[in-house]
């Protein structure tokens, strides 16, 4: 691999994001603790009859990891704006679009990973039916990524600003909604006993399209915002 | 391609639309004003009573060319966000963010008028109906937009951050359209429409459609309005701001003024 | 506009006329200046005249209000700057959680590596043996600049742009920045250095451009206003 080359450039943003990460590994717990205490909050709200709280399960799950993705977004570039290195990613002969997939993939890699294999116990506390658990899986693993992407772009638009958590979710939250509508939908679908194919395939169409074309609205959108 | 954008710097220099608006602005309200009030009159007045829900229908004359306008509000506003970032033409970066508080009133008057049809239609304030979801997002959206245009403090960078974010916003209006009503059919199993185009009767249809002309009249004598306003903050220190303020004598000055003030303080 | 003159090749970098304003309000400008390979030129001025911005701008971070930037005789694009400029900004670009060693080796990966020239080389000739294993958020402000110095040093570009490099430097550090200034221009090489006149690069005669802040004009403005 040639210093200086793309592959290069996008393997050593990747290990470095990854060497950071894990020198605070303490702090990439937080997305599941977080996910965790929203989940465990309905029961004492609404009661723990087991009948009522498999019926809200998937639905619970769905929002708790979308709010939780949506806490752990403000790292993706908090950091690197205020030490400067987003300006450096900017200024490098490189695809910036690229360099943010990759920021990106990381991202999501180390944030929306875990919530997705810790979605089927969250089920579980709420009594959710065995397989409507793989459902709930399965379009999380569709949509997180999505989430990630969508989000990234609204970050990379809110990136110079000190405080800028209650404008990204007001930014955020309306393009999540399709999202969230046809991933928690297949998971009530599977649970009422429907079809629930349809939901998943718009939800992995929707996702192709982001892998191509986020990166580049989130690299159009960092390039206003750092002028 | 290259004559199409001279004709922008012509018409877009600040001074000549600052002279050209303030000529049309009156047309647009005198107009507007006089069309909604015909509009209201036929719509309240000369319309026959619906035979399924009595008067509670004429809410839609205002209700339809609102939601009406939202939509047209914002596509306006996408427009313009996508010619002010791709030719940087200050006009549309200005005229983009003078549409979204208007269509968000517009929005938000939907979403107000609804609920209020919502309670004689349905017993309820708010009902998940498809449509109203819908308005509901398009607010979002619309919020969205003007909060990322005031927490940037570069009035330039500002509007071309929220016009961005009004351009994603367009891919996801039909997403959100589309998911939504799926996702009623999924939960409902049938919902009153709250309008049905092709049902309407003539003497029910003209007081709306004048109302619609009305309301598209109001918004671009308030973007006018706006867009002259915006210009005047930008360009505070500039030549022409200050010709302005000399020779329009004392009618104009202490506006002039305060806006310059307020461009330095 | 001056004819072209054909025997001499563009300068490398041109400003022309270049202004930048934000909020209607001047930060610099309108500036005219070029500059040469083998040349470094320092930016003068006091706080707030707008030494900062002028760098981002010439880095093709931000747009000028006004004017033009010239690199090679053709404007300015940043998918062209790109491949020959490293800049030191005011914030380093460094990880306080990596050491001095791995944020050069991401440098070198992000950037490439200058022919003859290795993240250990780069440290030792900025004066940091045997800190290569010390994360940056253990160094002291000074060395943090040596090691962002480092950074600029293994970069494969012709062309320098420092904010501030003699900030936060002893007097060592100061001939430092000198030494690698003068080995840069002999290599060929450009920069633009930006000082708020405290000190100042030394060696040779560096061309200096004066920066004033330039609210004077937007003052009068106002206050013709005012009075009207």
């Amino acid at each position: 691999m040639k210093p200086g080359s793309t592959r290069a450039a996008c393997t050593a943003l990747i290990k470095r994001d990854l060497i950071l990460i894990w020198r605070r590994r303490g702090d990439a717990i937080n997305p599941i603790l977080f996910a965790l205490i929203v989940v465990a909050l309905f029961p004492l709200a609404l009661g723990p009859e087991p009948e009522q709280l498999r019926h809200i399960a998937t639905g619970v799950v769905f929002v708790a990891v979308l709010l939780a993705g949506l806490l752990a977004l403000d790292t993706l570039f908090r950091s690197d704006y205020e030490d400067g290195s987003l300006e450096q990613l900017v200024l490098s002969p490189h695809p910036l679009s690229l360099l943010l997939g990759c920021k990106i993939a990381v991202h999501w890699f180390t944030t929306a990973l875990p919530l997705l294999i810790a979605a089927p116990l969250l089920g579980e506390l709420l009594h959710m039916d065995g397989p409507v658990r793989w459902v709930l899986t399965g379009a999380l693993f569709l949509a997180t990524p999505l989430l990630s992407l969508i989000g990234a772009v609204c970050v990379a638009l809110t990136v110079g600003m000190r405080r800028s958590g209650m404008l990204l979710a007001l930014l955020v939250l309306p393009l999540y909604v399709p999202v969230l509508i046809f991933g928690a939908g297949a998971c009530n679908a599977a649970a009422l006993g429907l079809p629930y194919l349809a939901p998943l395939l718009w939800l992995g169409a929707a996702l192709v399209l982001a892998l191509v074309l986020a990166p580049l609205a989130c690299a159009a959108a960092l390039r206003i915002s750092l002028s | 391609m290259n004559t199409l954008v001279l004709w922008f710097h012509k018409l877009g220099s600040p001074p000549t639309f600052h002279r050209l608006a303030g000529a049309l602005m009156p047309w647009f309200y005198g107009i507007a004003i006089a069309l909604g009030v015909i509009g209201i009159y036929g719509g309240l007045v000369l319309a026959p009573r619906d035979y399924q829900q009595g008067d509670a229908y004429r809410i839609i004359f205002v209700h339809v060319p609102s939601a009406w306008m939202g939509m047209f509000a914002y596509f306006f506003m996408a427009a313009n966000a996508f010619i002010a970032l791709i030719w940087r033409i200050k006009l549309s970066e200005v005229m983009a963010m003078a549409s979204a508080p208007a269509g968000a009133t517009f929005t938000f008057i939907t979403l107000v008028t609804g609920s209020l049809w919502g309670k004689p239609m349905w017993g309820t304030w708010w009902e998940w109906d498809a449509r109203l979801t819908s308005e509901l997002v398009l607010l979002f959206l619309y919020l969205g937009v003007i909060g990322l245009y005031h927490a940037i403090e570069d009035r330039r960078q500002a509007a071309r951050a929220a016009g961005f974010l009004a351009l994603i916003g367009t891919v996801n209006i039909p997403i959100v359209h589309f998911s939504v009503n799926w996702w009623n059919t999924l939960h409902q199993a049938s919902t009153v429409r709250l309008l049905g185009p092709s049902k309407i009767d003539s003497s029910m249809l003209w007081p709306l459609l004048v109302m619609a002309l009305a309301t598209h009249l109001w918004f671009f004598g308030t973007l006018l309005a706006r867009t002259r306003t915006g210009l005047l903050e930008l360009d505070g220190g500039k030549d022409w701001v200050r010709a302005l303020v000399l020779t329009d004598g004392t009618r104009a000055a202490p506006e002039a003024t305060a806006i310059t003030e307020q461009a330095h303080g | 506009m001056t004819t072209p003159d054909f025997h001499k090749s563009p300068a490398l970098f041109e400003a022309r006329a270049l202004a930048f304003a934000r909020n209607d309000e001047p930060i610099f400008g309108p500036l005219d200046f070029t500059l040469n390979a083998g040349e470094v030129v320092l930016i003068e001025g006091d706080n707030g005249a707008g030494k900062t911005t002028l760098l981002r701008v010439l880095s093709g971070l931000l747009n000028p209000t006004s004017g033009e930037i010239r690199l090679d005789g053709e404007p300015l694009t940043l998918a062209r700057l790109s491949p020959r400029v490293a800049l030191l900004a005011h914030q380093a670009g460094l990880k306080d959680d990596l050491n001095a060693l791995e944020n050069l080796h991401f440098a070198a990966g992000l950037h490439g590596l200058r022919a003859g020239i290795a993240p250990e080389i780069a440290l030792t000739s900025v004066g940091l043996d045997g800190y290569a294993d010390v994360p940056v958020r253990q160094l002291s402000a000074g060395q943090r600049k040596r090691v962002a110095l480092a950074r600029v040093l293994l970069a494969p570009v012709g062309l320098w742009l420092l904010d501030e490099p003699y900030a936060n430097l002893d007097l060592d550090g100061i001939r430092l920045v000198n030494r690698l200034l003068e080995e840069h221009a002999s290599r060929g090489g450009a920069a633009l250095i930006t000082s708020h006149g405290a000190y100042a690069y030394t060696s040779g005669t560096p061309r200096r451009i004066p920066l004033h802040p330039k609210t004077a004009n937007a003052m009068s403005g106002s206050n013709g206003a005012r009075t009207s």
